[in-house]
C-alpha cells in the first residue's frame, strides 16, 4: 500500500510529537511504539495504565424501531445471544460467512437508545464488514458508520483509579458494562474492557474532542502512551485472537476455542449463518484446535512456524508468536491437530530448520485482571 | 571502523575482524530480546545471513560483511541480549572471523560514508 493511500486518526499529530514510530496498520499510519520502547510499554501497562489511540477501529450502530427487532437481525449474523443482552451490556462474537468462518471478530453492546445496537469491528476488516452487514439488513434497520467517533483505550491496574479522578462513579462499572461519562468536560461512551488481558476502559469520543482527552488522560502520571507493538504483546500474553491470523474465514470459532461466546439457546436453535459448521463441529468435534505453545528455549516461534510431533511429522502451525515481556520468555498461539492439543503435550517447532521443543499450555500465559 | 550497507560494522585485529550490528541498526530493531549467533568453527561467506536478532516484535537476519571462519562469539549476549541495545558498537559484539579475503573490507564504508548512508 503506497504512503498516500494511508489514513491517519485524528491523534496522528500528537503521535509525532511524543516522538512515536509510525508504521502502516490496516490501511492506517500508526504509532507502533514511543521512544521508551515495546518492552517499556508493555510493562508499564501491566503495573500502571497505558493509553492506546484505537481509532482506526470500526464503530457503527444498527438500529431498529425496537431492540428485539434490530437483536433478532444481528442474532442472524453471529452466534453470540444478542436477545439476552441487557441495556448498556457489552458482547463478544464473530460474523460469519456461509462455511462457518470467521469473517470478522466485533464487540456488539445493546445501546440506551431504543432498538439501538453498537457495534466494534478491526479496522482491516471494517469495508467488508459493513458490506457484508448492509447485503443482509432488512429495510426496517439502518446501519450507519460512525467515522465521526476516535476510539481510545485506557488498559491496566491504575486504570480505575485513573478515569476515577475524572468522574468518581466509574468505580461501579463491571466488565463488560457501558456508560456515559463526561471527562474533564468531553462527552464520552466508555466500556469496561479491552485487549490486554487487564482491567480497563474503551472510550468512544467524538473526533474533535479526542486530543483534548487523550492529553487530559496523558497529563495522568500514571498514564503513559502505548503503541501497537507492546498491544499485540499483551494480547499474546492475554491468549486473545488477533483477526487474520489467529481467526480468519477458514477458521471457525469451535477450532478457535470460543465457545464461550456462543450461547446455549443458539447452539440448539442455530439460525445464524454459518450455523451448520459450528452446530456439526460442536457435537461431532474438530480435527484441528486453537491452543497456547510455551517454547522451552528462549528464541520465539514466529507466525508461520511449522509445528511438529516428535516424529517430525507436521501437525500444525504457529499464528502469533514472539516475546512476552510478562512471561519473561517466548510464548505464541498455534493451530494442532486435536489430538496434540492437550496441555502438557511436548511438540516441537520447526525454527530455523531446527527443531525446538515446546509444550502445548493452557490459555492465558498471564491471568486475566478483569474486574467482574 | 568499518561499516556495512546491511548495518554491521567491524573492526580488525591482525586478521580478525571482531562483528557487530551498528547503533542505527539496533534503534531501527528495538528492544532486543534473543539472538542466535553462528558456530564456532562454522565457515561464514561474505554477504550471507550468520545470526539472527529477535526483537518483541520481529526476527531480523545479520549479514556477515566479510567471508572466514568464526572463531568467537560474544557469550554475554546469551544471557543478556539487551546489550546489543546498550551498547550495540562496542560490548554487544556478535563473532570474531578469521579473515579468508581480506581484500573484502575495500568494499565498506568508514564512518563519515555510513552516516551520511543512513541520512539516506
Amino acid at each position: 500500500m503506497s504512503e498516500e493511500t494511508l489514513q491517519r486518526t485524528p491523534l496522528y499529530e500528537a503521535h509525532k510529537a511524543l516522538g512515536a514510530k509510525l508504521a502502516p496498520f490496516a490501511g492506517y499510519e500508526m504509532p507502533v511504539q514511543y521512544p521508551s520502547g515495546v518492552l517499556a510499554e508493555h510493562n508499564w501497562t501491566r503495573s500502571n495504565a497505558g493509553l492506546f489511540d484505537v481509532s482506526h477501529m470500526g464503530q457503527s450502530t444498527l438500529r431498529g424501531p425496537d431492540f428485539e427487532t434490530t437483536a433478532t437481525f444481528l442474532e442472524t449474523l453471529i452466534p453470540a445471544d444478542v436477545l439476552g443482552l441487557l441495556p448498556l451490556q457489552q458482547r463478544y462474537s464473530q460474523l460469519l460467512n456461509a462455511d462457518g468462518g470467521i469473517i470478522d471478530d466485533l464487540m456488539f453492546v445493546r445501546g440506551s437508545r431504543e432498538g439501538e445496537i453498537y457495534l466494534i469491528v478491526n479496522a482491516g476488516c471494517k469495508i467488508g464488514d459493513y458490506a457484508w452487514i448492509e447485503k443482509h439488513l432488512p429495510e426496517n434497520i439502518k446501519l450507519r458508520i460512525r467515522n465521526d467517533l476516535a476510539l481510545l483505550a485506557l488498559q491496566g491496574p491504575k486504570a480505575e483509579a485513573v478515569l476515577a479522578r475524572l468522574a468518581p462513579e466509574i468505580q461501579t462499572m463491571a466488565f463488560m458494562q457501558t456508560a456515559d461519562f463526561v471527562l474533564g468536560g468531553i462527552s464520552c461512551y466508555i466500556s469496561r474492557s479491552g485487549y490486554t488481558g487487564e482491567d480497563g476502559f474503551e472510550i468512544a469520543v467524538l473526533d474533535r474532542d479526542v486530543p483534548l482527552l487523550w492529553n487530559l488522560l496523558l497529563n495522568d502520571s500514571e498514564v503513559k502512551p502505548i503503541g501497537l507493538g507492546a498491544r499485540d504483546s499483551l494480547r499474546l500474553e492475554a491468549g486473545l485472537c488477533l483477526y487474520g491470523h489467529d481467526i480468519d474465514p477458514t477458521t471457525s470459532p469451535i477450532e478457535a476455542g470460543l465457545n464461550w461466546s456462543i450461547a446455549k439457546r443458539r447452539r440448539t436453535e442455530g439460525g445464524f449463518i454459518g450455523a451448520h459448521r459450528v452446530q456439526r463441529e460442536l457435537h461431532g468435534g474438530v480435527s484441528r484446535k486453537r491452543v497456547g505453545i510455551k517454547p522451552e528455549g528462549r528464541a520465539p516461534a514466529r507466525e508461520g512456524t511449522e509445528i511438529q510431533d516428535e516424529s517430525g511429522r507436521k501437525i500444525g502451525v504457529i499464528t502469533s508468536g514472539g516475546f512476552g515481556p510478562t512471561v519473561n520468555g517466548p510464548v505464541a498461539m498455534g493451530y494442532v491437530e486435536t489430538a496434540y492439543a492437550t496441555p502438557d503435550t511436548k511438540i516441537n517447532l520447526l525454527v530455523r530448520g531446527q527443531a525446538m521443543s515446546a509444550v502445548i499450555v493452557k490459555l492465558p500465559f498471564v491471568p486475566n485482571n478483569f474486574k467482574r | 571502523m568499518k561499516f556495512s550497507k546491511d548495518h554491521e560494522w567491524l573492526t580488525l585485529d591482525g586478521n580478525i575482524a571482531t562483528v557487530g550490528i551498528t547503533n542505527h541498526a539496533q534503534e531501527q530493531l528495538g528492544d532486543v530480546v534473543y539472538i542466535e549467533l553462528p558456530k564456532i568453527g562454522s565457515t561464514i561467506a561474505a554477504n550471507a545471513s550468520v545470526a539472527t536478532v529477535e526483537s518483541v516484535k520481529a526476527a531480523s537476519e545479520v549479514y556477515t560483511p566479510v567471508s572466514g571462519e568464526v572463531v568467537e562469539v560474544n557469550g554475554e549476549l546469551s544471557g543478556d541480549p539487551a546489550l546489543v541495545n546498550r551498547a550495540a558498537e562496542n560490548d554487544g559484539w556478535f563473532m570474531k572471523v578469521k579473515l579468508s579475503a581480506p581484500s573484502e573490507l575495500d568494499a565498506l564504508m568508514d564512518k563519515a560514508a555510513y552516516d551520511k548512508f543512513v541520512e539516506g
